[in-house]
């Protein structure tokens, strides 16, 4: 990574006005529920920052978490931002290939040693030697091992870095786990989602840019700034639910009216994310206001729910069996309790 | 597996299997006894068995006029409970969801406010029923481990429901899996502890008014 001017002085020079930047970082901190003060803090601090080396990793992963942050539609500033962040190693976005991207990984690590973020997408198999995803002749958990060794900070990108994601779904054929269950002496944080937020990736990013410390995490490791709220206490279609006004099917007249989708196995009471508010592509939509329940996509194990058209009330696994094998054994012991019963009685009355 | 999950699957599959079980078991014990014959003449003018049976229930349903005002506060305090549960249990969309995923049957549903304050008035019944119990000399004289285990397991998830909808204490995954495990302990225990009576309180008081009524009762 080269010596760079700051970020203040790079968006001079690009014609962006410092007022221009207090807004984008008012923007951010709010999207951050960061107090107007702190939000000014990160504005300066912002501005004062060099370019942050990022390593980009890519696992066993389906690109789209780096579809979705390419396709930010944050303010063109925040793609400046981008530009001040030096992406040195990034297998969909280097043009460069071969001996030669992995040259700029290890460069990349050896010029920032203990500065450098890493971004992981993807999940690390571990199953056979770990054989399921290699890059460059080496398998994702060596990779990982070796470019994490000298980071400040991991980032893992969508649910398969952060929690196995569905690699990791049953019944996890590669042995896929999470960046945190290897890497265990960094601080890791996890933007889940198939794919995150694009403004949840890049505020994070910014966010440690500008203080340098890892924001707050809940307990799944989450930044609570985007992670804090269930979508089902921040959906539009809430007063629904309170109403009991429920769609039962993807094309009835509840679903057309914009219903809760509750009844069709919306996720959104379990689920915790910024999709309800910050929403996608520019604040358009999310998933529910297209007319789709949410998956539950940024929590741990998502795929193994039991269904994502099972209502959350509902029970999941071998119950009509189970119930089936119950209900036979039951009048089976009854009948033949009663009859016992009778035996004796009659007996009794015998004797 | 989270907590949840652990509430949503194996816990209340064997809490609902043992439900089964215990029913079916305790229920055609009882069915398939068989009664004592009975060789005595009915007496004339006596409504047949079925209609003895259901006249007792209805009977029942109130306290004789002699005991009307010393049964007052059983007998109002029995009914708000008892029709708050049934209106929480079967009126709620998430509890009819639950139904229908096993059965497919469903039906309409209350608004979840109507819920929310049937569930609350549920919940004070049932604390001043144990109340009740605590101070009436009486009560608390003929009371046994299975009436205070069958309030617990009754009031359980009724108050982990309403810090459910209200988020409070907890997460909501974590409010809403220990609801469930609560429902799932309710269903273990109804069929081996006096709640039985959901099951068996109107084959037993028509039985008895099919006799009562045969000998002019």
């Amino acid at each position: 990574m080269a010596d760079f001017a700051t970020l203040g002085d790079r968006l001079a020079d690009f014609g962006v006005s410092r007022r221009a930047f207090l807004k984008y970082a008012s923007w951010l901190g709010s999207l951050m529920a960061m107090t107007p003060a702190a939000s000014r803090a990160m504005a300066a601090e912002l501005a004062k920052a060099r370019r942050q080396s990022v390593i980009w990793l890519s696992f066993q992963e389906c690109t789209g978490c780096t579809e979705a942050i390419t396709r930010s539609y944050g303010p063109t500033l925040e793609d400046l931002i981008f530009d001040f962040i030096s992406l040195d190693y990034h297998h969909t976005l280097m043009a460069v290939s071969g001996e030669a991207i992995e040259h700029a990984r290890k460069e990349a690590m050896a010029a920032n040693k203990g500065k450098y973020i890493v971004a992981v997408d993807g999940a690390i198999p571990l199953k056979d030697g770990g054989i399921y995803s290699t890059s460059a002749g080496e398998t994702n958990l060596a990779m990982l091992e070796e470019t994490c060794k000298d980071a400040f900070a991991i980032i893992s990108i969508g649910t398969c870095a952060a929690y196995g994601g569905i690699p990791k779904a049953n019944p996890n054929p590669t042995g896929a786990v999470s960046v945190s269950d290897i890497i265990k002496d960094k601080p890791i944080i996890n933007i889940p989602g198939c794919p995150p937020i694009p403004e949840a990736m890049t505020g994070t990013i910014a966010y440690l840019l500008a203080f340098g410390k890892v924001p707050e995490l809940d307990h799944l490791g989450r930044p609570k700034a985007f992670f804090g709220d269930n979508i089902h206490d921040r959906c539009y279609r809430r007063p629904f639910y309170e109403r009991g006004q429920f769609a039962k099917s993807f094309d009835d007249e509840g679903a057309r009216a914009g219903w809760c989708l509750y009844e069709v196995g919306c996720k959104g009471p379990v689920t915790y994310n910024a999709c309800a508010t910050t929403k996608w592509n520019g604040g358009t939509s999310f998933p529910i206001q297209s007319g789709h329940g949410c998956l539950g996509c940024s929590e741990p194990d998502f795929w193994d729910k039991g269904g994502f058209y099972v209502p959350l009330s509902g029970s999941v696994g071998p119950t009509a069996k189970l119930i089936g094998g119950a209900a036979i054994a039951g009048a089976v012991a009854g009948v033949a309790a009663a009859a016992v019963a009778r035996h004796r009685k009659s007996s009794l009355n015998k004797g | 597996m989270d907590l949840l999950d652990f509430a949503r699957g194996p816990a209340i599959n064997v809490a609902m299997a043992v439900l089964v079980f215990g029913v079916l078991w305790r229920l055609l014990a009882i069915v398939f006894l068989g009664k004592p014959v009975d060789r005595t003449v009915p007496r004339l003018g006596t409504p047949g068995p079925f209609m003895a049976g259901v006249r007792e229930i209805a009977r029942r349903m109130v306290p004789h006029p002699t005991f009307a005002f010393a049964e007052r506060f059983a007998f109002f305090n029995g009914w708000v409970f008892h029709v708050g549960l049934a209106i929480v249990v079967f009126g709620f969309r998430p509890h009819i969801l639950f139904v229908k995923n096993l059965t497919g049957l469903s039906w309409p549903a209350l608004p979840s406010g109507v819920i929310y304050a049937v569930g609350a008035i549920t919940a004070l019944s049932l604390t001043a029923a144990l109340i009740k119990r605590l101070t009436s000399p009486v009560q608390r004289f003929i009371s046994t481990a299975d009436d205070y285990v069958s309030w617990l397991v009754t009031m359980a998830p009724v108050v982990t429901g309403l810090a459910a909808v209200g988020h409070v204490g907890a997460r909501y995954e974590t409010l809403l899996a220990i609801h469930i495990l609560s429902v799932a302990v309710l269903l273990i225990w109804l069929p081996f502890g006096k709640l039985f009576h959901a099951v068996l309180v109107f084959l037993s008081r028509a039985t008895t008014g099919a006799f009562l009524a045969r000998r002019g009762v």
